[in-house]
C-alpha cells in the first residue's frame, strides 16, 4: 500500500499526484510540507464527529486497559461510515481517541482491510491462494474482473487465503463466503449483489455441513442463508460519482482495471490444463 | 473418535440452550469445584500440544505464567490465516460456546482475569456468532464477576483484526491487539512473562482451548490415552487442494497420513496422482507420495522432515507444475512479510523475483542454487517464523523436485529464446518519475 506522506515536493510544487488515479479528494493530493510540524491530536471543538461513531469508539475504548487497543476497531467503524479511511475519517477517530492522525495512518496503511483510497461500495474478495488456485481460482478471478468490468460499485480484489479452502475456489462478497464457484456462476453472483439479494444462497458457507462423515450422528437440516450484507450503507464518496462519469477507476492503469488489486499481476495457475506448450 | 466435531451441525448448537442441553458448561462447573492447581495438573496430564502450529504443550505454557495477584491475560488466537487452514472457522461458527467454556476454564487454571479473542477481520459471520455467544454467556453468569459463585472473575472481549497474516504470530498479534501495526517482537521475553500490555499472557489457539472442556470432563490422563505418545488427543485436520472431498475431519493423532488424504478426503481426482503435499499448511516443508504411510502426529511429521503445524493438509497432484506452487507460496509470503527484519523482507521478495525469472526463461540452473542458498540464509535468522515459513517449503520443493525445476528452467529458456522475451522492467520507477533518470554509477 502506498503510505500517505512520502518525499516532500520541490519548492513551487504545491500539488503532487500521489496516486495513479489522480484523486482530487481533499488531503491526499496535498504535498507534504516538511517545514510543518506533524499533525497534532485534533481539537474536539473544531472537529465534528458523528455522534454514532463517537459512541461506538468510546464504547470500544472502555473495553481495554489501554485505549489505543481500540484503534483498529475504531478505524473499521469509521470506514463503515465513510466508505474508506479518508483523511476526514482518520481525523475523527484521532479526535475521539486522542491520538495523532499519523498514528492511525500508520495502522490504516498496514492492514489489508483498511482502505486508504476511496473504494467502491461492494467488496468482492476472490481468494487466489494456493488451495483455491489448485481448484481454478485464477480463472474465477479473471471471470469476476471481466464481468464486473468498470462497474463503480464493485471493489474486486484478489485476496490471500480467506480460510475457506473447503469451498475452493471461493469469494467473500461483502463478507459473505460463497463457494465452490465456477466462472459461469459469476454473473448470477454479481447480479445478486447489485440487486441486494442474498448472494447465491445455495453456495453459502453458512449453510455447509462439516465434511467429516462421522461427525454428525444424524441428518440435520441446513441453516438459513445469510441475508444481503448490511455493509453497503457506506456513504458514496463524492469522488466515486466523479469517477463513474469520468471513466478511470482507482488504481486503474488503463480503463477497466479494477481498483486496489494490489497483489501484482496474476498469471495462470490452472490445474486442469498442464501449461506445457501453451506459450 | 469425534469430540470437537461431534454433532457439530445440530441446529442451534451456537445458542446457549442447545449447548447447555448437551452438557455444555458442565466442565466449567467441575473445574470451578477443583483448585486452580488441580485443573492445571489435568491440563498438564493431558499432554495436549498447541493446535495452532508450534505444538507446544499447553499445560506447560499455562504453568509458566507467574503466580500471584497481578494483571494476567489470556488471548485466544483466532487469526486463522495460514493458507490451507480452516478448522477454527468451523469450530467458532458452529460451536462458539465450546471455545468460550474452554477459555473460562483455561483462565481459571492460569489465574487470569482478562481475556480476549483475536479473530481475523475476514471472519465476519464467525465474529458475529461469537459476539452473540459471549453476550449469552455473560447473561448466564459464566463470564463476569465471581463466576457461578466461585472466586473466579473473567472478562472476555472479542477483538476483530483487519487483515494481516502476520497477526497470527503470537507477538505480532499482541502488538496488533495493543493497537499497533502487527510487527513481531523479539523473543525472549516470551508472552508468558511479558505479553499483552507488558503483563504475563497465555496465548492459545482456538482448537486447543476448545479441547479444554473435553479434557476437564474426561480427566487429563484419560484424554492422554487418545492418540499416540507425544501427540495426544484428537485433531481437526483441514484437507484441501487436489482432493475429492476437501473439508475438516477429526482424527485421533497418529493414524497414517494416507488414511486422511485418501480414506477421508478421497485423494486426488480420478486419473491424477499425488505429487506433493503440505502436512501443516503452506508453511510446512512439502512431503511426497513416499511419505504417505508416515503416521500423522507431531513427532513423526518432524522426523519425516516436515511439521504438523496447524494440521492443514494441502494436496497437489501431478497435473500442477511445482513451479506454480512455489510461485504462489513465495508471492504470498512476500506480500505478507511485515518488513521489520531484513532476511524475511528481502528474502521473500527476492525469492519471488527469482522464481519469476525462472518461469520467464531468464534463469540458468545456477539460479536454483542461489534460490536454495537464499532459503538457507533466511532460516533461523528472522524475528519470527514468517521468513522460515517460506524458506522451508521452497527449500523442500527444490530438494524434492530439483529435476523438475531444472527442466522447467530449460524449457522456459527454450521457449523464450532469450531475446524474443520482453526484458524485465527496470526497477525503481517511482524514483525515476519524481527525480528524473537514476544516476549511473559513473555519474555518482
Amino acid at each position: 500500500m502506498t503510505p500517505p506522506g512520502g518525499d516532500g515536493p520541490a519548492p513551487g510544487h504545491p500539488e503532487v499526484k500521489r496516486f495513479a488515479h489522480g484523486s482530487r479528494l481533499p488531503g491526499w493530493d496535498r504535498a507534504v510540507d516538511l517545514d510543518k510540524d506533524p499533525a497534532a491530536v485534533p481539537e474536539p471543538a473544531t472537529t465534528p464527529v458523528p455522534e454514532e461513531l463517537r459512541a461506538e469508539i468510546e464504547a470500544r475504548m472502555a473495553l481495554y486497559p489501554d485505549r489505543r487497543s481500540a484503534a483498529i476497531p475504531a478505524l473499521a467503524a469509521a470506514q463503515r461510515l465513510h466508505g474508506w479511511c479518508s483523511p476526514e475519517a482518520i481525523e475523527q477517530v484521532a479526535c475521539v481517541m486522542r491520538v495523532t492522525p499519523g498514528y492511525l495512518s500508520a495502522l490504516a496503511t498496514f492492514y489489508d482491510m483498511l482502505e486508504t483510497e476511496p473504494k467502491p461500495r461492494h467488496d468482492v474478495y476472490v481468494c487466489t491462494n494456493i488451495s483455491c488456485s489448485l481448484r481454478g481460482a485464477d480463472r474465477l478471478y479473471a471471470a469476476v474482473q471481466e464481468f464486473a468490468g468498470d462497474d463503480p460499485r464493485f471493489n474486486v480484489r484478489s485476496f490471500e487465503c480467506l480460510g475457506a479452502c473447503d469451498i475452493a475456489p471461493m469469494a467473500a462478497v461483502d463478507g459473505v463466503y460463497v463457494g465452490p464457484l465456477e466462472p459461469a456462476d459469476v454473473p448470477a453472483l454479481l447480479n445478486d449483489v447489485r440487486d441486494g439479494r442474498p448472494v447465491l444462497p445455495r453456495r453459502q458457507l453458512a449453510r455447509r455441513h462439516v465434511a467429516d462423515p462421522d461427525a454428525n450422528r444424524e441428518e440435520y437440516p441446513r441453516p438459513e442463508p445469510q441475508p444481503a450484507s448490511a455493509q453497503p450503507k457506506a456513504a458514496i464518496h463524492p469522488g466515486e460519482r466523479e469517477r463513474s462519469i469520468a471513466g478511470p477507476v482507482p488504481g486503474g492503469v488503463e480503463g477497466g482495471e479494477p481498483p486496489a488489486a494490489d497483489h501484482g499481476d496474476q498469471r495462470g495457475f490452472e490445474p486442469p490444463d498442464p501449461r506445457q506448450g501453451k506459450r | 473418535m469425534r469430540m470437537l466435531l461431534a454433532d457439530i451441525d445440530e441446529p442451534g448448537l451456537a445458542s446457549l440452550d442447545v449447548y447447555a442441553r448437551r452438557g455444555g458448561y458442565e466442565s466449567l462447573r467441575k473445574a470451578l469445584g477443583m483448585t486452580r492447581d488441580e485443573v492445571l495438573a489435568d491440563l498438564d496430564a493431558s499432554q495436549i500440544r498447541g493446535r495452532g502450529g508450534a505444538g507446544f504443550q499447553m499445560g506447560k505454557k499455562a504453568s509458566f505464567l507467574p503466580k500471584g495477584d497481578i494483571d494476567k491475560y489470556l488471548v485466544c488466537n483466532a487469526d486463522e490465516s495460514e493458507p490451507g487452514a480452516f478448522k477454527d472457522r468451523e469450530l467458532m461458527q458452529k460451536n462458539p460456546h465450546g471455545l468460550i467454556e474452554g477459555m473460562i476454564i483455561a483462565a481459571y487454571a492460569a489465574g487470569v482475569n482478562r481475556s480476549f479473542i483475536f479473530i481475523r477481520g475476514e471472519y465476519q459471520l464467525q465474529g458475529d456468532i461469537l459476539e452473540r455467544a459471549i453476550v449469552e454467556a455473560r447473561e448466564a453468569g459464566y463470564i463476569g464477576e465471581r463466576i457461578l459463585g466461585s472466586d473466579h472473575t473473567l472478562s472476555l472481549v472479542l477483538h476483530r483484526g483487519a487483515g494481516a497474516y502476520i497477526c497470527g504470530e503470537e507477538t505480532a498479534l499482541l502488538d496488533s491487539l495493543e493497537g499497533k501495526r502487527g510487527n513481531p517482537r523479539l523473543k525472549p521475553p516470551f508472552p508468558a512473562n511479558q505479553g499483552l500490555y507488558q503483563g504475563p499472557t497465555l496465548v492459545n489457539n482456538v482448537e486447543t482451548l476448545a479441547s479444554v472442556p473435553h479434557i476437564v470432563r474426561m480427566g487429563g490422563e484419560e484424554y492422554a490415552r487418545i492418540g499416540v505418545e507425544g501427540s495426544t488427543g484428537t485433531k481437526v485436520v483441514s484437507v484441501s487442494g487436489c482432493v475429492e472431498r476437501p473439508g475438516n475431519y477429526e482424527i485421533d493423532l497418529g493414524i497414517p497420513s494416507r488414511e486422511i488424504i485418501y480414506g477421508l478426503a478421497g485423494g486426488p481426482p480420478e486419473g491424477n496422482e499425488l505429487k506433493l503435499w503440505f502436512p501443516g499448511g503452506s508453511s510446512a516443508p512439502v512431503l511426497t507420495a513416499e511419505h504417505l504411510d508416515v503416521p500423522y502426529d507431531f513427532d513423526s511429521m518432524a522426523k519425516a522432515g516436515s511439521m504438523l503445524g496447524s494440521g492443514s493438509i494441502i494436496v497437489v497432484d501431478d497435473s500442477v507444475p511445482v513451479m506454480d506452487v512455489a510461485r504462489k507460496v513465495a508471492k504470498f509470503y512476500a506480500h505478507e512479510s511485515c518488513g521489520k527484519c531484513t532476511p524475511c523482507r528481502e528474502g521473500t521478495n527476492w525469492t519471488e523475483k527469482m522464481l519469476e525469472r525462472m518461469d520467464a526463461g531468464l534463469a540458468t540452473p545456477m539460479d536454483l542454487e542461489i534460490l536454495a542458498g537464499v532459503q538457507e540464509q533466511i532460516l533461523g535468522n528472522c524475528l519470527c517464523v514468517l521468513g522460515d515459513s517460506m524458506a522451508m517449503p521452497i527449500g523442500s520443493m527444490v530438494k524434492h523436485f530439483r529435476d523438475e525445476f531444472e527442466a522447467h528452467i530449460e524449457a522456459a529458456r527454450a521457449r523464450s529464446e532469450l531475446g524474443t522475451v520482453e526484458p524485465a522492467p527496470e526497477p525503481a520507477t517511482v524514483m525515476r518519475d519524481t527525480h528524473g533518470p537514476m544516476p549511473t554509477a559513473e555519474a555518482r
